[in-house]
């Protein structure tokens, strides 16, 4: 029998992701991956899946799908709004970071996620989706994953692998960082910018604008002065680099970045911040802290501890 | 030579060989380029999730909490892969190329710059053998050198909003092919039907760093044909 869901609404940037496709980027092809790892991971677990298993990445507003088949083991991770609609279409307020089953005709009708960006969908046994080259993330612009590269569209159906041992239910504390402070290390050019720019960096408030997404997260605030060059000779991106283009508002390069670049670099995000940047919803306003290498391996351990 | 070696973040590294960008600095970051790769397949390096190579810069992303920069650094300064030889006379790999005029949209701003006619533009391009210096920016995208340096040009003041899949370009020492269609600034001089990447593929591109390139002209005809193969 086919177990499926079928996309009745596709929501805003809905794409499988898994923790990134490694080992390419001397090709032009980026690790991609879900954005917010503690979120991903956690829905996996909440079903008993490994945590690494590819789960349905949405952003701000998620799909509106139908189950079709077999009774299914489903959780729903991050700060999310979403409906259970069954099949008397009695409509029953779902509850994220924790487990339930879905059964034939029964709808999922995810609203929105609330004061955060990203949110995950996770099925007990995994989707029916194929690996390119080791990985199911999804990378859009150049049409690399599952679902011929692309983002959910309406009609689409949903394959999944279905386990019957899945029913057990279960129920995961997910708390997100409330502060708006982000921890960076100094960037390769940080010297490429005035005395006061570096101050004004590590002082004063930035926004998150709407031109923000995978690939990056575009910033508003003081304007940064170079003092060297514009550009830099084109080279390697690193996830969580700040680049600072000639109009001296910081861009975040986030996990679909170009792989090389040629602006100067004034900071890098700390692996352990990472998360909690990309759930920042445009117009919030953030900090960034100046950390050094030990500070930031202390806070990686904290950060794991999590999983 | 490796001038220095610096963190970037918690989770990277980035190998210096000085500012100039050039065909013997370059080959020196592929010399390191290709021993991590070796190392990481031989299992000899673990936790590396990803090497870039680029003109004159490599950097190495690896997985925190499977291990320290300061491992990878001792491991690089440890081992005398500079001795590694290049494999010089490694097969020149082909790329059929149309300079059509329908491809072909900076013929003027060329001839105007160069003061020379489009044939002589073409044969000069025609008789260079390439350089892969780095793939990237967009998946397969190759950065070439050097051009013949009466062919140097700046790139458009004004970018195109829309360069066709395949369009081949020139700025500057450097040539690039378009592997998807995507705005850009440089200076077109025809376009191939090669498919230089496909994912779906063991080799998913055709080109890597370090790799040869000649261009071989082609007819429009032949671009069609090459096209429906």
């Amino acid at each position: 029998m086919n177990n499926y869901f079928k996309v009745l609404r596709p929501g805003i940037n809905s794409t499988f992701q898994d923790l990134g496709r490694f080992g390419l980027q001397h090709l032009g092809i980026v690790a991609s991956g879900c954005m917010d790892q503690l979120a991903f991971c956690t829905s996996n677990k909440l079903v008993g899946n490994k945590i690494s298993e590819g789960a349905l990445e949405f952003a701000y507003q998620g799909p509106l799908i139908e189950h079709v088949g077999e009774t299914a083991l489903v959780a729903i991770s991050g700060k999310v709004n979403f409906n259970i609609i069954k099949k008397n279409n009695e409509i029953i307020k779902g509850k994220p970071n924790e487990s339930f089953l879905i059964s034939n005709e029964e709808k999922i009708d995810i609203l929105s996620t609330i004061d955060s960006v990203y949110g995950y969908f996770s099925i007990f046994g995994g989707f029916k989706i194929e690996e390119v080259k080791g990985s199911v993330s999804t990378l859009v612009k150049a049409k690399i994953g599952p679902n011929n590269g692309d983002k959910l569209k309406v009609g689409d159906k949903i394959f999944f692998n279905r386990s019957h041992q899945g029913d057990k239910t279960n129920k995961i504390q997910l708390d997100f960082d409330k502060d708006n402070i982000i921890r960076v290390m100094k960037g390769l050019q940080i010297h490429y910018f005035s005395k006061k720019s570096q101050e004004d960096f590590f002082s004063k408030e930035y926004k998150v604008t709407k031109l923000t997404d995978r690939m990056g997260m575009r910033l508003e605030g003081q304007k940064l002065e170079n003092i060297v060059d514009k550009n830099i000779k084109s080279e390697g991106i690193t996830k969580g680099s700040i680049q600072v283009p000639g109009d001296g508002q910081p861009i975040i390069l986030l996990s679909d970045h170009p792989t090389i670049g040629g602006y100067p670099k004034i900071a890098n995000v700390i692996t352990a911040d990472y998360d909690k940047l990309v759930q920042k919803i445009p117009g919030t306003t953030i900090k960034f802290k100046l950390v050094d290498l030990l500070v930031a391996e202390k806070a990686f351990q904290d950060y794991v501890r999590k999983f | 030579m490796l001038k220095k070696i610096t963190n970037i973040g918690d989770c990277g590294i980035t190998c210096d060989f000085g500012d100039e960008v050039n065909k013997s600095t370059n080959k020196e970051v592929i010399k390191l380029f290709n021993f991590i790769q070796d190392s990481v397949k031989t299992r000899k390096l673990k936790g590396i999730l990803n090497y870039t190579p680029s003109y004159n810069k490599l950097i190495i992303n690896f997985e925190l909490g499977q291990i320290k920069s300061q491992e990878i650094i001792e491991f690089i300064k440890s081992s005398d892969y500079s001795k590694i030889k290049l494999p010089e006379n490694k097969k020149i790999i082909e790329i059929p190329i149309c300079y059509d005029e329908e491809f072909a949209l900076d013929v003027k701003r060329l001839e105007t710059k160069t003061k020379l006619n489009f044939k002589d533009i073409v044969s000069k391009h025609l008789e260079t053998n390439f350089f892969v210096y780095m793939i990237g920016f967009v998946p397969g995208q190759p950065f070439l050198g050097d051009l013949n340096k009466s062919l140097y040009h700046d790139r458009l003041d004004t970018p195109r909003v829309k360069i066709n899949k395949g369009s081949v370009g020139i700025v500057e020492k450097f040539c690039t092919i378009y592997t998807f269609e995507s705005p850009g600034g440089w200076n077109i001089i025809g376009r191939t039907p090669s498919e230089l990447f496909d994912i779906n593929k063991k080799d998913t591109s055709i080109l890597s760093p370090g790799d040869t390139v000649k261009f071989k002209s082609i007819t429009k005809k032949e671009f069609g044909f090459f096209k429906n193969e």
